[in-house]
């Protein structure tokens, strides 16, 4: 592992009805991880328990030693990302982008500022006035993004949010999320259920079978060696 | 826990309870006051008669709307704006009111008899049960068809792209997203039809009466101010209470989720089938447009000449009544609201008690059981007006409840996570989530507050003397001393005041929430 753990996954064991899932590892600043498996595996699940929607069975999710148990979703250092409904309808894309500065609204002309810089950052400069139901899915994808390069979060949860994109504009979504962490240096879980999205990522690759979060391991190796599990996903003799 | 506790998850318990002792203890005081008490074979009767009209009035007007709710939903023409608009008109018309423009039309000198007559057919009578039923659904078919048109214009956009694009007909778009969504509004909407008639009381006070057409209510009602039988009034208020449990609790069971999912707000109307079908929409709301309009131009036509020397009691009683109206819909909207919010972030027994235990009673039932509570201390008489808001809030409390906990639900389900993973709550939670999203049915409920405030004549004739009469008692009294013409001038402001009312809760509504 390289430098030192700043998440950690301590005996976590997450419950909801009969399905049951564990995990035991930890990341380190500004990793990138993708999280594979079947669909129905839990890839969501452990998403949901990192970001605070979902109270573990047992066991605790740390950051920088802090145990994050019990701390609402937004005062947690993450920002998430679903697969839909990123964006409130009703609100622009500049009130969108304000909320994470400003839950209240009431921006100084600084981070107006850093609003529309955001917005230039992602290519949706000028949209600041247009609501979501006017933006095709690549340009909600971004302006969800450009949310996050405001918040700034030390961790950045995404939860298939580009699954509804094509191959092409994935690829940029994903390399816009390479640049946003970059400038804000966190540390990227993502859920994908494609391995070609896990290499473009980079960074290391945690498998979910039979209930357990594996601990990552390099996604190079682990695609150039799978364990029986992941070739059985990936469809590979 | 190192989350701060928030002022909403205590504020709604409280609140919760609050509401529960409004209404459990009118209903204590009823209850140890009639224990015990036997009813005659005329109380039997009544409540046989209550319950009869009742069902028919919510089969007939649910029934009824739904055609006229599909016409509106699916079929765009000059007017449609105007036509919903008036669909609220009359159920913010007093019952009083209701009852004189239909005798203009159906009774014995009415345009149907002077038809009937002139064609040497044998007049019809609008007094007893048809008379009654007639009467509920003049005044509940309008808000069965806005409840269940908003059934509609719920129905997501995606939705019925799909549909579209899977080439539905018309007869394959109403069984796969007409018919979920009429089976999730509909037995609610019934439910809130049958408690109305239930407990209602000027419609039977004018067309019913005698031994056959006799409603717990006016029961009620003449054994407090005629005989001065409080314990026949409670015990014949606690069989009142059994009846509306039961009513509810039957219609808990029917009422089930749709499962539709969160759409984007793109604007999409259903398709609407041309041929046959368009003629029949047509006529649909030609007849429902008729039988709605015809009574209150009646009322119109009697009152207009009034107008200009009303007599010296209306005023003073429209100030009071809109006094009662504005405060007891601005309570009512925000208890609705915070217990709303609260139910749909975590179910809470307290709460859906709260917002379900006054369906059961009535105001005439919360009325004796004030009464009873009121009269060792003060002279009920004193607190007309107090105890008037309070009841008029208890009573509106379940229907806007239910009117925004499915939109409350919703807003959790969609939007919930977004919210709480970007720590919007509080104040800000409310102003640019809250709000703007239930800009519509928030406007919508506290309108339907106001308007049954308004013309809430159950509580107030119990109590009332002279000084604090509210406007639909003074066109009762005016009406019981036969002096028609004067009483449907303060009809004329009556309406005028309660559709102001309304229409500018709901209007302001739709355009917070455009």
């Amino acid at each position: 592992m390289r430098g030192a753990a700043v998440l950690e996954l301590d005996h976590l064991e997450l419950v909801q009805g009969p399905f049951r899932l564990t995990a035991h590892w930890s990341a380190g600043p500004g990793e990138r991880i993708a999280v594979m498996g079947p669909s129905g595996s839990g890839k969501s699940t452990l998403l949901s328990a990192i970001a605070g929607f979902l109270p573990p069975q047992s066991g605790a999710v740390r950051w920088q030693g802090r145990d994050l148990v019990g701390l609402p979703p937004g005062e947690r250092p993450v920002t998430i990302l679903f697969q839909d409904q990123n964006l409130f309808p009703h609100l622009t894309i500049a009130q969108n982008l304000a909320l994470g500065l400003r839950p209240d609204l009431r921006l100084s002309p600084d981070d107006r500022a850093r609003l529309e810089q955001a917005l230039a950052r992602v290519g949706l400069a000028g949209l600041g006035a247009r609501r979501p139901a006017q933006l095709s899915g690549g340009q909600a994808s971004r302006a969800a993004l450009a949310r996050a390069l405001l918040r700034a979060r030390p961790i950045l949860l995404l939860d298939e949010p580009f699954a509804a994109l094509g191959p092409a504009l994935r690829q940029e979504m994903l390399d816009l999320v390479d640049q946003v962490a970059r400038e804000t240096g966190a540390l990227v879980l993502l859920v994908t259920h494609d391995p070609g999205d896990a290499l473009a990522l980079g960074g290391r690759t945690a498998f979910i079978a039979e209930g357990v979060v594996q601990v990552p391991v390099p996604t190079t190796t682990l695609m150039a060696d799978p364990p029986p599990a992941l070739r059985d996903y990936l469809g590979r003799k | 826990m190192a989350s701060r506790a928030r002022p909403l998850s205590l504020a709604a318990p409280a609140l919760a309870a609050l509401l529960l002792a409004l209404v459990a203890a009118p209903l204590a005081a009823v209850a140890w006051r009639g224990a015990g008490l036997s009813l005659g074979p005329a109380d039997w009767a009544a409540v046989r008669f209550s319950a009869t009209q009742a069902l028919l009035s919510a089969v007939f007007s649910t029934l009824l709307a739904i055609p006229v709710a599909r016409a509106l939903a699916r079929r765009s023409f000059p007017g449609r704006g105007l036509l919903i608009t008036l669909m609220g008109a009359p159920f913010l018309l007093p019952a009083v009111v209701a009852v004189l423009g239909l005798l203009a039309v159906f009774g014995r000198s009415g345009l149907i008899n002077g038809a009937l007559t002139a064609l040497g057919l044998p007049p019809v009578s609008i007094f007893g049960l048809h008379g009654v039923v007639i009467a509920h659904v003049f005044l509940n078919l309008p808000l069965a068809t806005r409840m269940i048109l908003q059934g509609w214009l719920a129905l997501p956009a995606e939705r019925i792209r799909l549909a579209q694009s899977l080439g539905f007909t018309p007869r394959e778009t109403f069984r796969h997203l007409e018919w979920p969504m009429l089976r999730e509004v509909a037995p609610g909407i019934a439910l809130v039809i049958l408690v109305i008639c239930l407990t209602s009381f000027a419609v039977v006070l004018t067309l019913g009466g005698g031994p056959s057409a006799t409603t717990i209510e006016l029961a009620i009602y003449q054994a407090v101010r005629f005989e001065f039988d409080l314990s026949r009034a409670a015990g014949l208020a606690g069989v009142q209470v059994a009846l509306g449990a039961a009513a509810a609790l039957a219609a808990w069971t029917m009422a089930r989720p749709a499962g539709f999912g969160a759409g984007l707000d793109r604007k999409l109307a259903l398709t609407a089938p041309g041929g046959w079908r368009r003629g029949l929409d047509g006529l649909v709301l030609l007849l429902a447009a008729a039988f709605l309009a015809m009574p209150l131009w009646a009322v119109v036509l009697r009152g207009l000449p009034g107008l200009a020397e009303l007599p010296a009691p209306v005023l003073p009683a429209a100030g009071r009544s809109v006094l009662v109206a504005l405060v007891s819909a601005s309570l009512t909207t925000v208890a609705a609201l915070v217990l709303a919010l609260a139910a749909a972030r975590r179910p809470s027994p307290t709460i859906e008690a709260a917002a379900t235990l006054p369906l059961a009673t009535s105001g005439l039932v919360l009325g004796t059981g004030l009464f009873l509570l009121l009269r060792p201390f003060v002279s009920p008489m004193s607190l007309a007006l107090p105890v008037t808001v309070l009841v008029n809030m208890a009573l509106s409390l379940p229907y806007l409840y239910r009117i925004l906990l499915p939109e409350a639900r919703a807003l959790q389900a969609d939007y919930g996570r977004l919210a709480d993973s970007l720590a919007l709550r509080g104040l800000a939670r409310l102003r640019w989530l809250v709000l703007p999203r239930l800009a519509r049915p928030l406007g919508f409920g506290a309108g339907i507050a106001a308007a049954l405030s308004m013309g809430d004549l159950g509580v107030i004739a119990l109590f009332a003397g002279e000084r604090q009469a509210t406007l639909p008692l003074v066109v009762q009294q005016l009406t019981g001393a036969y002096r028609i013409e004067a009483a449907a001038s303060a009809s004329l402001v009556l309406v005028a005041l309660s559709f102001a009312l309304f229409w500018a809760c709901d209007a302001g509504g739709r355009r917070a929430g455009a």
